[in-house]
């Protein structure tokens, strides 16, 4: 028998007092962070079982791939469509491509990538943990000596900080490559100055930074997804708010962080080279 | 003369309660029980009076809120994380839906314990085989995925998965829960040849009284707190100790409700 639920709330319970309400989200990051940390200290200081951890690496990559193309396909060629009347009204039609490509590497490629990943990827983690967590699955792995974190939650953050950037990086490339096709062939850009204008503003500090964000925003995903799941309640219910709030969690665990990364990247790049030239 | 043993596993006065500290639920109050080796302990008792969570406590799985849980005279408490871990895998643990990894084939659910310890996989091949063949499974099922197996395969699979780490103590939550008569008592077969074949220990938690017939040495019954009001009534959780032929032979009217599946004296107090 799982842990009793909680009684059926009455009518003075439902109301939750105003100094639980401004605790209970700090004491909730508090338990998210302790609980990032012991991940992190668990996945550096061993190493998962193989049989445990392919599994988890084909879900989070292969089986990936098809979001990742759909999503890094529109993003370039909404960019081309959202961006060309703009620059055409101030003549510049032909930076189009440095506009779409810095845009899509350095911002909206691993932002994107990151928010359809915390959906397919975080969500199904969070449900098949909280899962695990009410047909007592988790206890079982403790029962026979298994430390679920070690067991569950290392595969999934390594899976994530690994092939996250990855598919981030794929998202990339489709992206530069829908938005290239549709401006060369339906807005009819001009393919030497679009190519030209992408690699002279274009530099590889941008796709870096790029990637490490992305690279944040998979610890994140896993993090959030596995820490949802594992304290997953009772019953159907239960593991449903699990994968809805794994999924809000993940949503702003990434626009902060990418705002933050901004904060530190972006002048990062003008430390260490201190001649460049903003576009 | 050498002094007795100390219990394999000990609850003294432990207490535990669910839910937020502003709301908490309590399902165990000062509960004590000690369980010796070779014996095979039933706790029976109402739904919700708190047997699953007292075998979770004797495992650990669960803290104790209040009291103290002793492996072999030891306070778990005294434990760091990883000694804990290891003498735990002295306890196979039966959970009543089975829990068996969904992801993993009926073999690798046996093998999982053995794997963690990283035993040789030829070792871990013939203990897979020898323990489906000890809860009459073929390896035919060893390929299988848990959702294609029956409910008494399942049981019998997660038997097989407790007793690959040839545990001291086995824990039973409602074996016979959800199985038809003749899988129940074939359930209650293996958990009586188990304790006879290899002498292990065995609490099994139960609310089916033919199971307390066939395989309890000494029976506790717990009540659940609803029903028991503020501590300051001084009436205990533990509402009978004793053999099973003193749980049959006793003439308290709740305990004599309990074992006949007598709904009166129950009807009574939601009338009242």
């Amino acid at each position: 028998m799982s842990a009793p639920a909680a009684a059926l709330p009455n009518r003075t319970s439902n109301r939750t007092p105003l100094s639980r309400r401004l605790t209970d989200p700090i004491a909730e990051l508090g338990e998210l962070t302790l609980f990032g940390l012991r991940a992190a200290r668990v996945t550096l200081s061993s190493r998962p079982r193989s049989d445990l951890l392919w599994p988890v690496l084909y879900q989070v990559g292969v089986r990936s791939i098809p979001v990742i193309l759909v999503t890094g396909g529109f993003i370039g060629m909404v960019l081309a469509v959202q961006t060309y009347d703009q620059l055409r009204m101030m003549r510049m039609e032909t930076t189009l491509g440095s506009v779409i490509n810095i845009s899509l590497v350095k911002e909206l490629g691993p932002v994107l990538a990151a928010l359809m990943l915390a959906g397919r990827v975080g969500s199904a983690m969070a449900a098949e943990l909280g899962t695990m967590r009410v047909t007592e699955q988790i206890d079982a792995l403790d029962a026979l000596g298994a430390d679920p974190v070690r067991t569950l939650v290392a595969p999934r953050l390594i899976a994530c900080v690994l092939l996250i950037p990855m598919l981030t990086l794929v998202a990339d490339a489709i992206g530069i490559a829908s938005g290239y096709l549709f401006s060369t062939q339906a807005l009819g850009i001009d393919r030497y100055h679009y190519w030209h204008n992408s690699t002279e503003y274009v530099t590889a500090y941008d796709v870096f930074s790029g990637v490490l964000k992305s690279l944040f925003f998979g610890a994140a995903i896993a993090v959030v997804a596995c820490q949802r799941g594992m304290s997953s309640g009772a019953g159907a219910e239960g593991v449903g708010r699990a994968a809805t709030e794994s999924f809000v969690r993940s949503f702003i665990a990434i626009l902060l962080l990418d705002f933050l990364l901004g904060m530190v990247l972006s002048p990062l790049y003008y430390m260490l080279w201190p001649g460049a030239v903003a576009l | 003369m050498s002094a007795d043993p100390p219990p394999l596993v000990s609850l003294q006065g432990v207490s535990k309660s669910f839910g937020p500290p502003h709301a908490p639920q309590h399902v165990l109050r000062d509960v004590s029980i000690d369980v010796a080796a070779g014996e095979t302990l039933v706790v029976i008792g109402e739904s919700g009076c708190g047997k699953s969570v007292t075998m979770k406590l004797m495992m650990r799985l669960l803290t104790p809120d209040a009291g103290r849980v002793e492996w072999d005279g030891r306070g778990v408490e005294s434990l760091d994380e990883a000694e804990r871990r290891l003498r735990r895998l002295r306890f196979g643990y039966l959970f009543q839906m089975a829990a068996l990894f969904d992801s993993l084939s009926v073999a690798d659910n046996v093998a999982f314990g053995l794997r963690e310890l990283g035993r040789p996989e030829d070792e871990i091949a013939h203990t897979v085989e020898q323990r489906l063949r000890d809860v009459g499974l073929s390896m035919a099922a060893a390929s299988k995925r848990p959702a294609e197996l029956s409910g008494g395969m399942r049981k019998r699979v997660a038997l097989a998965r407790a007793l690959a780490l040839d545990p001291e103590l086995m824990l039973y939550d409602e074996p016979t829960t959800g199985l038809d008569p003749v899988m129940s008592d074939v359930i209650n077969e293996l958990i009586l040849r188990t304790q006879q074949a290899r002498g292990i220990a065995s609490v099994v938690v139960t609310h089916d009284m033919h199971t307390v017939r066939k395989v309890a040495d000494r029976v506790v019954m717990l009540a659940p707190l609803v029903r028991l009001g503020d501590p300051e009534d001084g009436q205990p959780q533990v509402r009978f100790r004793g053999t099973a032929e003193e749980l049959f032979a006793c003439d308290d009217p709740e305990v004599r409700a309990f074992i006949d599946g007598d709904a009166t004296l129950r009807l009574q107090e939601l009338a009242a």
